[in-house]
């Protein structure tokens, strides 16, 4: 069983051993509304956690995706350069923007379960 | 929610309830709490207003009358505030222009109807920018003529009907309106209800404003919806229309310190009035057009798929600063990313190549013609 934590900047990050899938969460997509765009970093790129991993532009607005945690970027999801829509349909899977090698897994310790983070977008309704 | 309660010294148009009821997403808007978008979601609505037809509230838009004596002494006034052409138009035509401060710059831009209708010969009737509307009126109303006077019309909501099928959808309302040419107005009844209908709208496309008593505009725009064709339109997807069709947005891509020459609006200023002057600014605006400016508003399409969003900078390829973009974003139906924003003179030629600052990167972009669609608007006459 793979584990999803979540931040405070509505990121997901799904965890397979040292891997990290990154993406935005549902609730983040449906805020942006319409993803036209999404520019990802270069494999091979050095992120520390908190720092910006990604820009999602919106027809509203760019919006920075923050790397929840620190690491390498090992793989980018290239299917969004076509079709950038993704994001909206499939935010929590086919939508992934990032995969990560995680550098300290108890950063992962600062990040939100599901739970909390159900409770978290409650809260700001 | 929070929402209501974050809103609650905003003021409201007499659409306002439908819009919460159609799930529309409201923000603040010009002080009005405005529908942003609906479920349908801004690119798809915008999609639809090219492909059909869409409904737009704009009441929060001031709509005032300016009445005198005799329309060549309305007219006349008022030409001493804009550079538009008031005293050549025929009855029932409407003129894009602005207001103009001394310093040549714009203080709003906006429509300008003479009536069509023998009990309004006397009268101009004007729609200006929600964002303005108050500055705007006092502005005109304290250089009136003696005689002649400005009357803000705060019972009528107002609403746009925009896109290809608009003027099929409309017909089954009011039939008399599908003859009228673009930039046209008369006054009809639309279902019933006594209005003021303008061939005229913001999105590029064919379409309709009308001017509606408040208690029955909820009624008319429940029966326009009604239509498969008709769905409803929030600001986001204006937004994009507008700026797919080269529109300018007041404080954004025109404001006080940019004169009609420089935002590449001399088309709205007829030769008479380029010769004669007579309004704000005249001086500097005729200098600018006889010796030229140092900088205009362009279309810019940029090379890649990144938008460059209102403020990024716009350099040539040694890095020197050529101006800026004052309007920027995705447009759906271009199916990229388009932007409009000011440059300098030398640079300004279409085909010249460019370069904008997104996050710190240099990315390539072109100076275009505007629009970036192709505008339908109707018009039979030559």
């Amino acid at each position: 069983m793979s584990e999803i934590r979540y931040t405070d900047q509505h990121e997901w990050v799904r965890v397979e051993g040292d891997i990290a899938t990154i993406g935005i969460t549902d609730y983040a997509q449906e805020q942006l509304g319409d993803v036209v765009y999404v520019e990802l970093p270069e494999v091979g790129t050095q992120i520390a956690a908190g720092d910006e991993a990604a820009v999602v532009e919106s027809v509203k607005a760019a919006s920075e995706v923050y790397a929840p945690v620190s690491g390498e970027v090992i793989e980018v999801n290239e299917d969004l350069d076509g079709s950038p829509a993704g994001v909206n349909e499939d935010a929590m899977g086919s939508g992934w923007f990032i995969k990560m090698k995680i550098e300290d897994m108890d950063e992962l310790d600062k990040l939100m379960d599901e739970d909390s983070y159900k409770s978290f977008v409650e809260g700001l309704d | 929610m929070t929402q209501a309660a974050a809103h609650d010294d905003l003021k409201i148009t007499p659409l306002h309830a439908l819009h919460i009821e159609l799930g529309a997403k409201m923000v603040p808007f010009a002080g009005y709490d405005m529908p942003v978008q609906y479920p349908m979601g801004v690119l798809n609505e915008h999609l639809h207003t090219r492909a059909k037809a869409g409904l737009f509230d704009v009441s929060h838009m001031g709509q005032a009358w300016i009445e005198g004596p005799d329309f060549e002494t309305v007219a006349g006034a008022m030409e001493a505030l804009v550079p538009g052409d008031l005293l050549a138009l025929a009855p029932g035509a409407i003129r894009y222009t602005q207001l103009t401060n001394n310093g040549g710059g714009i203080l709003d831009d906006l429509m300008i109807t003479r009536p069509a209708e023998a009990d309004r010969a006397n009268s101009l009737f004007i729609i200006v920018n929600a964002a303005c509307k108050d500055e705007d009126f006092k502005h005109i109303a304290a250089n009136m003529p003696t005689g002649v006077a400005l009357k803000p019309i705060t019972d009528r909501a107002l609403i746009a009907l925009q896109g290809p099928t608009a003027a099929d959808v409309f017909a089954g309302f009011a039939p008399e309106a599908v003859e009228m040419n673009f930039m046209t107005a008369r006054a009809m009844n639309v279902a019933g209800i006594p209005c003021l209908v303008s061939r005229s709208g913001y999105t590029g496309e064919d379409g309709y404003e009308i001017s509606v008593p408040e208690k029955d505009a909820v009624a008319l725009t429940q029966k326009l919806l009604a239509h498969a064709d008709v769905a409803p339109i929030g600001l986001g997807a204006r937004d994009s229309l507008r700026l797919e069709a080269g529109l300018c947005l007041y404080g954004h891509d025109i404001n006080h310190q940019t004169s009609p020459v420089e935002a590449a609006l001399l088309w709205s200023i007829s030769k008479r009035r380029r010769a004669e002057g007579g309004f704000p600014g005249a001086a500097i605006v005729q200098k600018q057009i006889a010796e030229g400016v140092t900088r205009k508003r362009v279309g810019i399409l940029p090379e890649g798929k990144a938008p460059a969003r209102e403020g990024t900078g716009i350099a040539d390829e040694q890095g020197n600063v050529l101006g800026i973009i004052t309007s920027g974003g995705y447009g759906p139906t271009v199916g990229g990313p388009i932007a409009m924003g000011y440059i300098d003179i030398a640079h300004a030629k279409p085909g010249t190549k460019i370069f904008l600052a997104v996050r710190g990167k240099d990315r390539p972009a072109q100076v275009v013609t505007m629009p970036f669609i192709e505008k339908r608007f109707h018009r039979t006459k030559p």
